[in-house]
């Protein structure tokens, strides 16, 4: 113990480390009769970033899951609080860090709502573009990933290789490869540089090259097959009252995908795409369901690249922006799943309060529910395939 | 000896040793280089090691220099003894596989007449050194690692053994010498030039054995005790340093002795047509035994780094229903051919 | 169990990848270039800045260091008052905090703060990150001209 005083604990610091003990010890002293725990993460390859969870075993089986999350907890929502739209616009973008475009478009879809604007149309596709790069970069990331958690060494680095493709553009474009801050209220920040269209149709063509590989490398690969066919089935009833979204539950047979079913003024409307479902549920149809979403992304941008408009990029707005006093719920098609913010406003340079309602967050509420009696190689395979990221769990 | 000089046994074993131990670090380091740095480094697009050395080749001296200034770090619940011995017992079990492997006409450390019976008997040590590893280690991940090693080794020992018995049927000897001796006077359909390399005739045989080595080297798409996403390095994973690096040895030593036996029971070993006798043949036959190492090896490694890996189940079910089965039939067919033809 | 199919396309692709060349790039010996675009670094054009502390205000990490004070200027034409202006004595921008969201570039008024694609400012010492006012304007001479934009946009300011 040090010899030089500290100052003595509060009660409030004596409450909560008391309470932490206690918590632990619940689990241990329930726990402790049957199986073995095991804690996997937070420090842990397989768990995107720091996740805990907390298995009871019996043998290999799991017959107890919980997931504690928190680990990254920054404080989005009380952040939003105090500070201006255009800051948090910059500070949004690192919840859901790898679909890095499509973390700002909901706020500030829900601001203009507000303010009652709307950005010109060259604007709205630039948006919408950019909105599916991002959903390219995530879930390339998502294909390479999935076969590394499986062992498959290799896909992952072709992932990497097929991405910097996109995340150069994004960085051409933006001046940012991973947190592009480039949705203002009323537009968008820079028009596009000279050529960046054509570069746009042959990394597109780069990414479908790479789809084609990855369903010979991995998904055709019967091993790939024998490991996730099967493996943590979600029934759409179950899926839906748990939350979920995005292609996991498209990968279950529900036929929802906000960028059709939700009013919104990106361009979504303008181009011929297809929602892909799967009806299995299981891990591998949550892979195939993201792998065509990866090439309807592709084929979106292609087509919206041909019809782009011209024009500003940018309607009026006053220099200082102040949101007139309301409350606005938008939400988005997110790489992740449905991501929305709701904008409390009371006319000031700031949001008043921000709720945050991340995609990750449900999805990862299904895993108790869907770790029981599963084996620990299938509790990776399940964790892998819903695919969450831990900064939009935690915020 | 070839050489025409008489030496003493104790001298002759002390020149073996040495040559055993000289070539069990080399060649696995050269494994590791090869395939480890840089081929799998070009399959994924990149180039791997390039710094030290011309290409990185220097890389392999410096990650062993790494492994051998690390601080010997013992968790604080293990069991000392055991978990010091482990990888003594691992790497014993590699060392020992090297006695029989002949490359060249005169040179092999001994040659047994039951030499592949004994290599592979030793071979199976190791599962002994993998429990230790996992049960000393006091951590629920490495035990987790070692159960399922243990179930995977013995499951695989069997199918590697059963394709073995193919080879010795048709070669009608145990020794390696002998089955070299065999395919290099065989004939194919009386064209003898290049002798009868068995992987012509045990095809299904050679297919099992490289599969089955896979799993008892633990890789990939076998390689659940090491499961590196879910495992960390899983009976490995409280081991650092040098006790790391025995593993590590044992790992890429084994698959070079595995390789080995693999190319010498079905290519044809040191044996390569016109090969003179006399010095220049055991000069030449080392280096034809390592460019057909190297091919071995390349199938196993370019498998290691293609697939995802086997749940344990599946992995028990491959073995059991699958591979056991269909190298009986073969042993069989084996048997029936060789005394009808 | 029918391995043949799936499994051996893998081992194709594989194959096919390791003989084509690799695509990483030697850094340090080879250095790609980023976009024009890209946010590198912030420099600074002094005689620009009137030190309206907009940028400053504005950073969401407070990452700006801003003092100044107020001079008298000779005036305009002959006969005329003084001008007062106003004068950086520091400008410090802190690398160690700053997040490259581009508020502080965006909102100057007075074009005084330029992005520029230079990256290779790493320190040894996290105290050598808050660049000073001369640092920064040594960091003007990388700034390149905005790009060209591309066919259709409106090509009105900046």
């Amino acid at each position: 113990m040090s010899v030089t005083s500290q100052p003595a604990p509060t009660d409030w610091q004596k409450a909560s480390y008391v309470s932490a003990q206690a918590a632990d010890a619940r689990i241990n002293l329930e726990l402790e009769t049957e199986g073995m725990i095991l804690n996997i993460g937070p420090q842990h390859p397989a768990t995107h970033g720091t996740l805990r969870i907390v298995v009871r075993l019996d043998g290999e089986e799991v017959i107890w899951a919980e997931p504690i999350c928190g680990y990254m907890h920054r404080g989005y929502e009380k952040l939003t609080e105090v500070r201006t739209y255009p800051q948090v616009t910059t500070l949004i973008n690192r919840i859901d860090w790898l679909g890095s475009f499509a973390n700002e478009v909901p706020f500030i879809l829900g601001a203009e709502q507000l303010m009652g604007i709307e950005a010109p149309p060259r604007a709205q596709w630039i948006r919408t573009i950019l909105f599916e790069m991002a959903r390219i970069a995530n879930l390339t990331l998502f294909l390479g990933d999935m076969g590394v958690q499986l062992g498959a060494l290799t896909p992952v680095f072709y992932a990497f290789r097929d991405r910097e493709y996109v995340l150069n553009l994004i960085e051409a474009a933006t001046g940012g490869r991973f947190h592009p801050n480039y949705d203002r209220i009323g537009g968008i920040k820079d028009d596009l540089p000279r050529g960046w269209v054509d570069e746009c149709k042959g990394a597109m063509s780069k990414v479908r090259n790479f789809c084609d590989e990855l369903e010979d490398l991995l998904m055709g690969n019967e091993i790939f097959q024998t490991r996730t066919r099967g493996v943590g089935v979600i029934p759409a009833s179950i899926g839906l009252d748990y939350g979920l979204s995005g292609a996991n539950i498209r990968a279950s047979g529900v036929d929802w995908d906000l960028r059709r079913d939700a009013p919104s003024p990106l361009a979504w409307k303008e181009v011929d795409w297809k929602v892909w479902t799967h009806p299995d549920g299981d891990s591998f149809a949550r892979y195939w369901v993201r792998l065509q979403e990866v090439r309807e992304a592709t084929s979106i941008i292609d087509q919206l690249l041909d019809g782009l408009p011209a024009g500003p990029i940018m309607t009026k707005v006053p220099k200082i922006i102040k949101v007139p006093a309301g409350e606005v719920w938008c939400h988005t098609e997110n790489p992740l799943g449905e991501m929305g913010y709701y904008i409390v406003s009371q006319g000031g340079l700031g949001p008043f309060r921000c709720k945050i309602r991340s995609a990750s967050f449900s999805n990862v509420s299904i895993v108790p529910w869907l770790l029981k009696g599963v084996y620990i190689p299938d509790v990776i395979t399940i964790l892998a395939s819903l695919y969450f990221i831990l900064g939009d769990i935690d915020r | 000896m070839f050489l025409a000089i008489e030496l003493a046994w104790w001298q002759l074993t002390a020149i073996k040793l040495g040559a055993v131990l000289t070539v069990i670090p080399l060649g696995s380091l050269v494994l590791v280089y090869v395939f480890l740095f840089k081929m799998m480094s070009h399959m994924q697009s990149r180039l791997g090691p390039m710094e030290a050395g011309p290409h990185g080749s220097l890389q392999v001296l410096a990650e062993a220099g790494k492994f051998l200034q690390k601080e010997d770090i013992f968790p604080a619940r293990a069991d000392r003894t055991v978990f010091a011995l482990a990888p003594v017992v691992v790497i014993v079990s590699t060392f020992m596989l090297y006695a029989v492997i002949p490359a060249g006409p005169d040179l092999v450390v001994e040659d047994l007449d039951t030499g592949i019976f004994f290599a592979l008997a030793v071979g199976s040590i190791s599962v002994i050194g993998v429990l230790m590893a996992g049960w000393s280690s006091a951590s629920k991940y490495s035990l987790l690692g070692a159960l399922r090693a243990a179930g995977q080794l013995i499951a695989y020992e069997l199918p590697l053994v059963l394709a073995v018995v193919g080879v010795v049927i048709q070669a009608g000897t145990m020794s390696l010498q002998g089955i070299v001796t065999s395919q290099a006077q065989g004939e194919i359909f009386g064209f003898g030039l290049i002798g009868n390399p068995f992987i012509l005739t045990q095809f299904v045989g050679f297919v099992i054995f490289i599969l089955a080595a896979q799993a008892e080297l633990t890789q990939t798409p076998f390689d659940m005790p090491v499961a590196e996403s879910e495992l960390v390095a899983g009976y490995m994973t409280e081991y650092s340093g040098f006790r790391f690096l025995f593993f590590f040895i044992a790992e890429f030593g084994t698959a070079f002795a595995l390789a080995g036996i693999a190319a010498t029971m079905f290519l044809g070993g040191w044996y390569v047509p016109f090969l003179p006798d006399g010095l220049l043949g055991n000069l030449i036959g080392p280096a034809v035994l390592g460019g057909k190492i190297m091919v071995i090896a390349f199938l196993i490694f370019w498998m290691r780094f293609t697939f995802p890996r086997f749940r344990e189940d599946q992995l028990q079910a491959i073995a059991w229903k699958f591979l056991i089965p269909i190298s009986l039939v073969n042993i069989a067919v084996t048997a029936v051919l060789k005394v009808v033809f | 169990m029918a391995l043949v199919p799936g499994v051996v396309k893998g081992l194709g692709v594989t194959l096919r990848t390791m003989l084509k060349p690799a695509v990483t790039v030697q850094y340090p010996h080879v250095k790609e270039a980023p976009p024009t675009r890209a946010r590198g670094v912030i420099a600074l054009k002094e005689e620009n800045c009137t030190v309206c502390m907009l940028c400053a205000r504005e950073c969401p990490d407070w990452c700006i260091y801003i003092e100044g004070h107020g001079d008298k200027a000779p005036p305009r034409r002959e006969g005329g008052k003084p001008r007062t202006v106003f004068l950086l004595d520091r400008f410090d921008i802190d690398y160690a905090l700053c997040m490259y969201c581009g508020i502080c570039v965006e909102v100057c008024p007075f074009d005084a703060l330029f992005w520029s694609p230079e990256y290779e400012y790493s320190e040894v010492s996290i105290a050598d990150l808050l660049h000073d006012k001369d640092k920064l304007g040594e960091w003007m001479g990388s700034v390149p001209e905005p790009p060209p934009l591309e066919v259709g946009a409106d090509a009105k300011k900046k």
